[in-house]
């Protein structure tokens, strides 16, 4: 049973300088399967935003081909987007938030109780946006992408700008409650470190135009993830790891 | 609510105006000056006989139906032309033609097209103030959160749930400040409109009132009319400025 199939020939974007068209993706091909955890990793600024906006149907102007998993749930969303800015409505308290992106909020209620108990947020559920801090809009963000229950979820670096503490506190969060629920994931990082300790699988992209240069297994088991040697001693098999630099950049 | 500190200069400065009045009604003389004394007998006199209630009541509904009329009509061909490049670039000669029509004009062509009815009479204020809705309107679609909408695609947000909690709340400012001026201009030309063709109304008596060089009965009327605008200013601008602003810290 296979959860998502991306087949990209090429992704072109308007040069930055002067006319013509720059390629940024480049015969990027790969599948996931349902309910397997997928890093992908790749320098700065080589494509793995706009790889997701078309993974998500938000830029349809590409050559290619993406086969969605097909959804079972009868809910809006099939997919949930947690975005490297939370994006959530400021002018929406946090669950208003999140029921916006349920179809019928009433019979999720239990879900969206529980995912917030989880995420530390139930005591700031009528709360604006603008009163919580970014780790907590970052949760909340999480929170929402959960909710709709979704056949896939696509994660864009949504770790950025934290300190390394409330970092590590938030993958453990999305670990816990993606082992509860599981469902297809594709985690875009810059973040080698934070890949392997994530990530079933992880991708690496070339710089542009990007294209995939490794797929690797994360073979450490789960619950020895914490142990930084570990994944230090992992990092090295991967190939162009030099190139994305330490986990803690 | 109601703090002296805050109201008390509002208060002495309505004072000063109204003792400025009278000693300049006292040093002319003049029956083109009547005293704030002698405006308000009239003004009250007419509050009595309901001569003052009646026509500010007609005019009252000259003024809701063009402002709801022109509020419906401009916002949506602002909200269309800031959404679509084609729509803007097709109709922004017409919208900026119809800015600069003189009010005058739109009037007795509306009179002389459609004969001295209520419907030419509405029709012609709603459509001198359509134009200036539509710009501050297509100015607030245009300055619209690509992040957030973006969010509601992928989401698989419907049209209207995005219209109504992702675009609305962004555009309620620009409906909150073209309400504003909105009113401020209809009051003005719907003043004109019953002065040129309809036979009741403040316009209407403003009129008979200059024929007969009732000066007293003009202020009062306008005593009264300011008085009617101010309360609706604070009874419904603000509570909607307050509720639209709320998420704001």
């Amino acid at each position: 049973m296979s959860g998502i199939q991306v087949d990209i020939h090429a992704k072109h974007f308007p040069a930055t300088t002067g006319a013509g068209l720059r390629k940024v993706l480049n015969a990027l091909r790969f599948s996931a399967e349902r309910g397997e955890f997928l890093a992908i990793v790749g320098p700065s600024g080589c494509g793995k935003t706009t790889l997701l906006n078309l993974i998500a149907g938000l830029d349809l102007a590409y050559e290619g081909n993406v086969e969605l998993p097909a959804a079972s749930g009868k809910d809006i969303s099939a997919i949930g987007y947690v975005f490297q800015n939370p994006r959530l409505l400021p002018w929406r308290t946090v669950l208003e938030n999140i029921h916006l992106v349920l179809e019928h909020p009433g019979k999720k209620a239990a879900i969206v109780e529980t995912l917030l108990e989880e995420a530390g947020l139930l005591e700031f559920q009528d709360a604006y946006p603008g009163k919580l801090s970014l780790g907590q809009c970052r949760r909340a963000a999480i929170v929402r992408a959960f909710a709709p229950e979704p056949n896939l979820l696509l994660m864009d670096e949504p770790f950025v700008s934290l300190d390394a503490t409330t970092a590590e506190r938030l993958r453990q969060l999305l670990l816990r409650i993606w082992q509860a629920r599981p469902t297809t994931v594709l985690f875009v990082t810059h973040d080698l470190g934070e890949a392997i300790a994530l990530a079933d699988r992880i991708l690496v992209l070339s710089d542009i135009p990007a294209t995939v240069v490794a797929d690797v297994s994360v073979t450490i088991p789960r619950e020895k993830r914490m142990d930084a040697a570990l994944i230090d001693e992992f990092r090295r098999r991967i190939p162009e790891s030099r190139a994305t630099g330490p986990s803690n950049s | 609510m109601f703090s002296l500190k805050e109201h008390a200069p509002r208060l002495a400065s309505i004072l000063l105006f109204f003792l400025l009045w009278e000693v300049g009604a006292l040093a002319l003389d003049n029956r083109l000056l009547p005293s704030p004394g002698a405006v308000f007998s009239i003004l009250l006199d007419g509050l009595k006989s309901g001569e003052i209630p009646y026509h500010i009541a007609i005019t009252l509904g000259r003024v809701a139906a063009s402002f709801v009329l022109a509020m419906a009509i401009g916002s949506a061909i602002g909200i269309a032309m800031g959404r679509s490049r084609l729509l803007d670039r097709l109709f922004d000669s017409w919208l900026i033609f119809f800015l600069n029509v003189p009010a005058l004009v739109v009037i007795l062509l509306a009179y002389v097209w459609f004969g001295l009815i209520e419907a030419a009479a509405i029709l012609a204020v709603a459509v001198n103030k359509i134009p200036n809705i539509a710009v501050t309107l297509r100015e607030g679609s245009r300055a619209l959160d690509r992040d957030y909408l973006d969010m509601a695609k992928s989401f698989h947000l419907s049209s209207i749930r995005t219209f109504r909690h992702v675009i609305l709340p962004q555009l309620s400012p620009y409906f909150l400040a073209s309400a504003r001026s909105g009113l401020a201009l209809i009051w003005k030309i719907v003043l004109v409109v019953e002065l040129l063709g309809r036979s009741d109304g403040v316009g209407f008596q403003l009129h008979l009132y200059f024929q007969l060089f009732d000066v007293s009965s003009i202020l009062a009327y306008t005593l009264a009319f300011i008085a009617v605008v101010l309360v609706i200013e604070m009874t419904a601008f603000r509570p909607l400025d307050r509720r639209a602003l709320r998420w704001r810290r």
